[in-house]
């Protein structure tokens, strides 16, 4: 059994003891699972150093029959995509729980069911990253629905029955396209040399398809992973889910769940069928641009501050996207690199605003104010977390948001220097909220709200520091993500445009 | 004219005879025995014929003739498959039929009358509704297997009287009980007319009434085209009158709501399996070679229904009617497996009759649990907070309601997956396409469903779950066993099906 199998295991066995723990016991329970998210977290650390940087084949592979009249296959591995991902949720998860100590309180069930669903999304988090056959997935994309439906309607707040059902719902939409889509892909593999599922080997199916075919093969995915990965105009659910699920859901799914999308497009759309990616991607970064903009534009405009962080995902994810389909190394790296900064400043502003939230009784921008004075700790915090979302030089964000820029100027100008705005409108909807909640006269009511706790600083403080330390030093991630994209865009036929002098100089 | 003695194979008929054996001690009992010993007998010996019953068929399992009966009935591997499932579900069905909650203290009664106030007060039970399901299980064991129309007519008839009579045994609400088994009644007399008519066709067009003597025919070409499309058209009404496919579907939400919800499971998986197996082997067997004839038209079928059901179920409010629209979508996705007309579809189909029986048969287990003092509550507006008073159950209906989804790791999505890549793979990309949006349109009712039941507060109008008896806590158990082992390993059955299913000719 491969370390990867072990790892994705591991979750499981923490939510079985869970299990067994009487539900009076909650301090045992929350310790347990903070125990087990831990002790993953180590274990992916300790895959990252075994982790060959100068391979990009698949590693920490394991493959065993599943359904054999299907030629589906229990088949996992990771390269330097997978790998950065699955670090991404397995250092998220500890800090969610930790963050959100007492946020399973007050749900529908126990805290118990709480942190057993969360235990077994984490399984499925790291299953879908790591599967490296194409039904196996499926299976995970869909699954993981589940625990994140019963997370966000049973134990959110507001309207969290229907926002649950509307994330569950778009999703299904999408997942069952894919399905056709993978349905369509297995009978092709089946008539051109026998049916399966491994993703290397259905990379070469393409040969085999009429573009028409392709073209809506790569639809069935791309729509599935748009919605996922909220592009303008399937980005609706999102608000609502975001704004809905405790801080520390929201911070999974925008942080971790949502990045299934981008990496789908990158697994599964380009390099399933690059000739229908070459075809779509004008319309993509399009719709990627206008992302960019649109949510830029509504953050500004947010009065909540948890869809706030909504929105400003939404052109986030809009970067990523345009990183993707810019088809250069740079574009990718960036893409990739965003997903995982993506994930840090992302969980830092939820999980700080969650903690305002909580002491404040409020989630409405304009009921804060002046909580530099009352809460230094907390408003610094929410500071830096914020600074990294605009991607401020020096944070991680301006790395990744850098190469993206730079990656799609090289081959789409337009859309490049269009989507620069973007950073200027993030200095909007990153400034006016500081403002707003953190300097000026205190709003009453705020006078006596408590400091950051001795548990609060140990959660937020390590997202902080990766945040920064990436800022000053990405190379250990580029160094496992570098050659990933350089493969991606050679397996495409592309190569990055050189950059030239302007003619009219 | 000589007579010949006809040459019958007992050991493949074994489990038929079985089956009517018992039914008729079964109705000897009722003549005979005392009242109170009635039901115990009854019971023992139902189960105890259905068990002997399937281990006859395991005895002969290997075996294959077009002897068994002169050239009626054809013994092959599909047929051993379908009569297994028929059997299986019988069996756990009869458990449900034990707990007499569900049935009239006395059928013969005018609803309101003197008589009936007596009845009740007296207690009595209504016992000949063992043999009677023993009949119709005689009858679903024939239909299948049957090769020449007229056994196929008579098998018909056979399953569907005692299931007329059966559907008006409700012990609440008996007015509409009745109606409902008055309007089947109706329905089924009229549709049985229609497979009369259409068998005469078939033999004007052939001049024979066996399968293959009508497959010959069609090789041969030599008949009227004209006679053979009516008689197609026709035979076919009256089997997709009995799988409830759009637009002969009209009986089944009257019926599956005013039947006794023990009935109705029975009918619901085990009728379908029948049918479906009738139809596998009508139209592989005898119309295989005048496919253009139909599949056009059986495509257009399928697609209604699987529309139809699904967008209708959305708008009920009844458990029970909601599961009837939600069969019929069923019937449209296992039309797609008539219409692949190849060994996937056949293994596909037999794979997702077994499992939707199975889950079919648990939901409406489920349904006969939900009470309050007046019977059954089947409004689902009342439904909402059973996840609050009864968790486990609550549970295992939302897992039903998933498999019916076909929600990933249950049996429903092994079953979709595989019936819908066989239809793509023959071509039929329109019922692909179609499958995959009213799986997405039925998710949203079934979705609605688990909301009501997680995500809502209790009522307070006495409604509660009732202890379920022993018998019926096997069924529920064995069938959430079955549909999750389904989904998880589906390989072992989904190779002997591969290994097994074959027609012969």
């Amino acid at each position: 059994m491969s370390s990867l199998t072990l790892l994705g295991i591991l979750p499981l066995v923490g939510a079985l003891l869970i299990a067994v723990i009487p539900a009076e016991q909650v301090l045992r329970v929350k310790q347990a699972a903070l125990g087990t998210t831990i002790l993953v977290a180590i274990s992916a650390i300790m895959m990252w150093l075994n982790f060959d940087e100068s391979n990009t084949a698949f590693q920490f592979v394991q493959s065993a029959e599943w359904i054999p009249s299907f030629g589906i296959n229990y088949a996992v591995g990771v390269d330097g995509l997978s790998l950065v991902l699955i670090l991404l949720a397995v250092l998220l998860t500890p800090i969610v729980v930790l963050a959100g100590w007492n946020e399973s309180e007050g749900g529908r069930w126990s805290a118990k069911v709480f942190y057993i669903l969360i235990l077994v999304l984490e399984t499925m988090m790291i299953g879908v990253f790591a599967a490296t056959d194409v039904f196996l997935f499926y299976v995970f994309f869909e699954a993981m629905l589940i625990p994140v439906y019963f997370l966000i309607g049973g134990y959110g707040s507001g309207e969290r029955a229907a926002a649950a059902v509307k994330f569950l719902l778009f999703s299904l939409f999408g997942g069952l396209l894919m399905l056709a889509s993978i349905i369509g892909l297995y009978v092709i593999s089946s008539k051109n040399g026998g049916a399966t599922f491994d993703i290397t080997e259905l990379s070469q199916m393409h040969n085999y398809m009429s573009s028409t075919t392709q073209n809506l093969l790569f639809l069935g995915f791309f729509i599935a992973f748009a919605i996922k990965a909220p592009l303008w105009p399937l980005h609706t659910w999102l608000p609502d889910a975001a704004a809905s699920g405790t801080p520390g859901t929201s911070v999974l799914l925008l942080g971790v769940l949502d990045k299934v999308g981008t990496f789908g497009m990158i697994r599964f759309c380009l390099s399933l069928f690059p000739d229908a990616s070459k075809t779509f991607t004008p319309v993509i970064i399009v719709l990627a641009v206008i992302s960019i903009l649109y949510g830029a534009f509504l953050a500004i405009g947010a009065r909540d501050i948890k869809r706030l962080i909504a929105y400003t995902s939404i052109s986030h994810f809009g970067f990523i996207t345009m990183g993707i389909f810019a088809m250069t190394t740079q574009g990718h790296s960036g893409a990739i690199l965003y997903m995982f900064n993506h994930g840090f400043s992302t969980a830092a502003l939820f999980i700080v605003a969650g903690w305002m939230i909580a002491r404040r009784k409020s989630s409405t921008i304009a009921d804060f104010g002046g909580l530099q004075r009352v809460t230094p700790v907390m408003a610094w915090s929410f500071f830096i977390a914020g600074m990294s979302s605009l991607a401020l030089p020096g944070l991680s964000s301006f790395v990744s948001e850098f190469l993206v820029l730079v990656g799609t100027f090289t081959r789409y100008p337009v859309a490049a220097v269009l989507a620069t705005f973007g950073i200027v409108l993030a200095a909007l909807y990153i400034l006016i909220p500081v403002q707003k909640a953190l300097h000026g006269p205190t709003t009453p009511g705020n006078e006596n709200l408590p400091d950051l706790n001795l548990r609060e600083k140990f959660a937020v403080g390590p997202v902080l520091a990766i945040i920064i330390a990436l800022g000053f030093y990405p190379a250990p991630l580029l160094n496992v993500i570098n050659p990933v994209a350089a493969q991606v865009i050679e397996s495409q036929g592309f190569t990055d445009p050189v950059p030239s002098e302007s003619a009219g100089k | 004219m000589t007579f010949v003695t006809p040459v019958l194979n007992y050991a493949q008929l074994a489990p038929i005879l079985i089956v009517l054996a018992g039914a008729v001690i079964g109705v000897l009992i009722e003549a005979f025995a005392p009242r109170a010993a009635r039901h115990s007998s009854q019971l023992f010996i139902s189960t105890f014929s259905l068990v002997t019953a399937f281990a006859a068929l395991m005895t002969v399992r290997n075996q294959s003739s077009v002897d068994a009966a002169m050239g009626s009935v054809a013994f092959d591997g599909a047929a051993v498959l379908i009569q297994a499932s028929i059997l299986a579900i019988s069996f756990l069905a009869i458990f449900l039929i034990a707990d007499q909650e569900n049935f009239t203290a006395m059928a013969a009664a005018v609803p309101g009358s003197e008589e009936e106030r007596q009845s009740l007060q007296k207690d009595l039970r209504v016992t000949e509704v063992y043999p009677l399901t023993l009949f119709a299980v005689a009858g679903m064991l024939i239909f299948p297997i049957a090769t020449d129309l007229i056994t196929l007519f008579v098998a018909l008839e056979i399953l569907s009287l005692p299931l007329y009579l059966m559907a008006g045994l409700s012990r609440r609400r008996r007015l509409m009980s009745q109606e409902s088994a008055l309007k089947y009644f109706l329905l089924g007399a009229f549709s049985s007319a229609f497979f009369l008519f259409g068998i005469a066709y078939l033999y004007g067009y052939s001049g024979t009434i066996t399968l293959s003597g009508i497959q010959e025919s069609i090789v041969g070409g030599s008949g009227n085209d004209i006679f053979l499309l009516m008689g197609i058209a026709f035979l076919s009404i009256g089997l997709l009158f009995k799988v409830g496919a759009v637009p002969f579907h009209a009986w089944t939400p009257d019926v599956y709501q005013g039947a006794p919800t023990a009935i109705t499971g029975f009918m619901a998986a085990a009728t379908k399996i029948a049918a479906f197996g009738a139809i596998l082997r009508i139209f592989y067997v005898g119309f295989a070679n005048a496919e253009w004839q139909w599949k056009p038209a059986l495509v257009v079928i399928a697609i209604i229904t699987m529309v139809f059901g699904s967008v209708v179920a959305i708008t009920q409010r009844d458990v029970k009617r909601m599961l009837a629209y939600s069969s019929i979508a069923h019937a449209g996705f296992l039309l797609a497996g008539v219409i692949a007309l190849s060994k996937s579809g056949l293994d596909s189909s037999i794979f997702y009759l077994f499992a939707y029986g199975i889950a079919t048969l648990g939901a409406f287990a489920v349904v006969t649990l939900v009470r309050d003092s007046a019977g059954e509550v089947t409004d689902l507006n009342r439904w909402s907070g059973l996840g609050k008073r009864s968790p486990l159950l609550a549970l295992v209906f939302a897992l039903y309601l998933l498999t019916f989804a076909g929600i990933p790791l249950t049996s429903g999505f092994i079953g979709k997956f595989s019936i819908f890549s066989a239809a793509y793979e023959s071509g039929s990309t329109a019922i692909l396409i179609t499958g995959v949006l009213a799986s997405a349109i039925a998710a949203f009712f079934y979705i609605r469903v688990i909301v009501l039941m997680f995500f809502k507060d209790p009522v307070e109008d006495g409604t509660s779950v009732v202890i379920p008896s022993a018998l019926t806590t096997i069924t529920i158990a064995v069938s959430a066993t079955v549909t999750i082992l389904l989904g998880v390993f589906p390989a072992p059955l989904l190779n002997f099906i591969e290994t097994t299913a074959f027609f012969i000719r």
